[in-house]
């Protein structure tokens, strides 16, 4: 390890100073390759999170290659069977192979989840950050800022998911009017929560100094507020992906989401809730174990950003690994 | 001696929120300061010495008074961020790590103030080199975060930042208090070898007398949101005047036991609370000198001697019996021996 304390004097790093612009590149990739390493032996969690969400992308992208069976076409002889060699998860009522609409599923799930939550986060947190920079001041906008919040008090008054069949009632049962009422219960969130990263760093010294300097009200936003604020945000995003997830399948389950043959791990649910009480517990089991996976993947991913996000807390966690200024070794 | 900034009858009042009442901090201020010159703004905590330099800037709206610049006021619509003004008036802040962005390398940092001039980017990292070379920084520090460098090399990067543009008038609040005494040291003289070099003015906003004495020319000192004295810094370290600024100046601990001096005035109590200000003067209730006309009015600005105001009725009778002696001196002397055997 090298010594960290003092940067700059030693013979090697100055000669790396003079190095061109692509080995200095290199070297920042390298390292940033080794803080991540160094991250996942500190926090084995994260390595699970990340694991489990690459390995459902990557199940869900390669889907038709490695499933055994067609995911929408009933096979009646085969119904009901346990799992085995031929069905590896059993099949349900119609002879569906579970273990290929498991895999086919996040096709959807995570589609309209993805979807639904940056849709929310990108507006959510434009509209947050305007209000949060604008509400301490006089005049229409701040105005235009207390009804805002105002109408998103409204909003999250209403219970998400009545909220969200409604919305799907509403606009008729599509991919896109799941997408737009996930988006639509979630923005609210994203409009709080960056507005009070706002409140907090518009105040901070850094912004007045940039005042003082003549910058306008954009340029600090964009130079300082919005990248000092997305730590949160782009935590809650992958906590908020594995919660939307979930209710999607949510509505689905209550026939308000996904339409019945398309493979959606909700609408499984629902469908091998039938077979329970006779005893075949497996078209109902593995599909919400997948589901409960999924969340639980995105919320260590969620909590991995907000500690990466942060360069204090990303340094106490690199612990003795410091990135050393440009070039060095 | 043209002044680069003046503040006239500088009043702030902050409302407070469900009340009719307001905070008065800054109650009739007027000072000026010139090129190349440092006035120390000097008072306790809450004495609104900060709201003063925030005022100045425009970083809060002021309730009255004016304020300019190179003659030109300073408000509303021809602020500092308009065209002219930009990057001529910065700011130090007491906080070294706060004032800086975590997120921004450190040479981005110093750099900034120059994009709002419109500088290309090549001149801008040149301009950002030569004045990291100044303030003494490394080079390579420039590629770093806020959170890898000391305290005091950040106040360093926070004193790059505002000489960047070679303002002409630098607000200074507390730039080192936040430090210990060997950063404080090296930032102090920072500041004094910038000045000679660079010409520029100085408002420095401090609650620590040993560091005024050593950098100020002119001394203001403030008392709830008022400047009760204003002199040179020899003569109000030397003679001061205000009953306040006696108090003030012996209530330093100065780093020798075996200077001994007697106390002159000793202020009783707290400072009052701005939101119901007294009739009279601010300090009667404080003051051993106070009589029936001190409770009645506030005693008029009195000027002593060149550029010397005082507003006390009894600043003969507090300064008569009081030995010429200016402890700072003293303590200077002393330290001077002690630092510069080091030195050598």
């Amino acid at each position: 390890m090298q010594s960290a304390n003092e940067p700059a004097l030693d013979p090697g790093e100055a000669g790396a100073l003079g190095a061109s612009a692509a080995g200095r590149r290199w070297t920042r990739l390298k390292f940033q390759l080794r803080f991540l390493l160094a991250v996942l032996r500190a926090r084995p969690m994260f390595a699970l999170g990340y694991f489990i969400v690459l390995t459902i992308i990557i199940l869900g992208v390669f889907a038709p290659l490695i499933a055994p069976y067609p995911p929408e076409t009933a096979n009646p002889e085969d119904f009901l069977q346990l799992p085995s060699g031929r069905h590896l998860l059993g099949t349900d009522a119609t002879g569906m192979d579970i273990f290929t609409r498991i895999i086919y599923a996040p096709r959807i799930d995570l589609t309209i989840a993805i979807a639904g939550t940056v849709i929310s986060a990108v507006v959510g947190s434009l509209i947050g950050a305007l209000v949060g920079y604008y509400q301490e001041m006089r005049g229409i906008r701040a105005f235009f800022a207390g009804f805002v919040m105002r109408a998103a008090d409204v909003l999250q008054a209403f219970p998400v998911f009545v909220f969200a069949i409604a919305l799907v009632a509403i606009f008729g049962q599509s991919l896109q009017s799941i997408i737009a009422a996930i988006a639509f219960v979630n923005t609210p969130i994203y409009l709080r929560l960056m507005r009070s990263q706002v409140l907090a760093i518009r105040n901070m010294r850094y912004v007045e100094a940039s005042y003082v300097s003549g910058a306008s009200d954009v340029a600090i936003m964009l130079r300082h507020i919005i990248p000092n604020s997305l730590g949160p945000i782009l935590s809650q995003l992958s906590v908020n992906i594995g919660w939307s997830v979930l209710l999607t399948a949510a509505l689905s389950f209550v026939g308000a989401g996904v339409v019945a043959p398309t493979p959606e791990w909700g609408s499984m649910i629902a469908v091998g809730f039938q077979s329970i009480i006779t005893g075949q517990w497996w078209p109902s089991v593995f599909p919400g174990i997948a589901l409960a996976v999924t969340v639980f993947g995105f919320a260590l991913v969620g909590a991995s950003v907000e500690v990466l996000a942060d360069p204090s807390r990303r340094r106490a966690l690199g612990g003795t690994l410091r990135q050393k200024p440009s070039g060095a070794a | 001696m043209s002044a680069v900034l003046e503040v006239e009858g500088l009043v702030k009042h902050f409302p407070i929120a469900g009340q009719r009442a307001v905070v008065q901090a800054v109650n009739g201020v007027g000072f000026s300061v010139a090129r190349g010159e440092t006035l120390a703004l000097v008072g306790e905590s809450g004495s609104g010495k900060t709201t003063v330099g925030r005022c100045v800037l425009g970083l809060i709206p002021r309730t009255q008074g004016a304020v300019r610049f190179h003659g030109a006021m300073i408000d509303k619509r021809h602020n500092i961020r308009s065209r002219d003004l930009r990057g001529k008036l910065q700011l130090v802040f007491q906080e070294p790590a706060e004032s800086l962005d975590p997120r921004m390398r450190i040479g981005e940092t110093i750099g900034e103030p120059l994009r709002q001039l419109d500088m290309a980017q090549v001149d801008r990292v040149k301009r950002v080199r030569e004045v990291a070379r100044r303030v003494g920084l490394s080079e390579a520090s420039l590629e770093q975060f806020p959170a890898e460098l000391s305290a005091g090399q950040q106040q360093r990067v926070g004193i790059a930042r505002a000489i960047v543009t070679s303002p002409e008038l630098i607000v200074l609040d507390e730039p080192t208090s936040a430090l210990d005494p060997t950063a404080r040291a090296e930032i102090i003289d920072l500041l004094i070898r910038l000045q000679k070099e660079l010409d520029t003015a100085y408002l420095f906003i401090s609650h620590d007398l040993s560091t005024v004495r050593y950098v100020s020319h002119r001394v203001a000192v403030m008392y709830l949101g008022m400047i009760v004295e204003q002199g040179s810094a020899a003569e109000i370290f030397s003679h001061p005047r205000h009953p306040y600024s006696i108090g003030l100046l012996s209530s330093v601990l100065l780093p020798n036991p075996k200077l001994k001096r007697e106390v002159r005035v000793d202020l009783k109590g707290e400072i009052p609370s701005p939101i119901d200000l007294p009739n009279g003067c601010y300090l009667a209730g404080r003051c051993p000198f106070v009589d029936e006309q001190c409770r009645a009015a506030m005693p008029p600005a009195d000027q002593v001697g060149d550029g010397h105001f005082v507003h006390c009725y009894h600043h003969r009778k507090a300064l008569s019996g009081q030995v010429a002696l200016d402890y700072f001196d003293d303590f200077q002397a002393k330290a001077e021996q002690v630092l510069g055997a080091g030195r050598r």
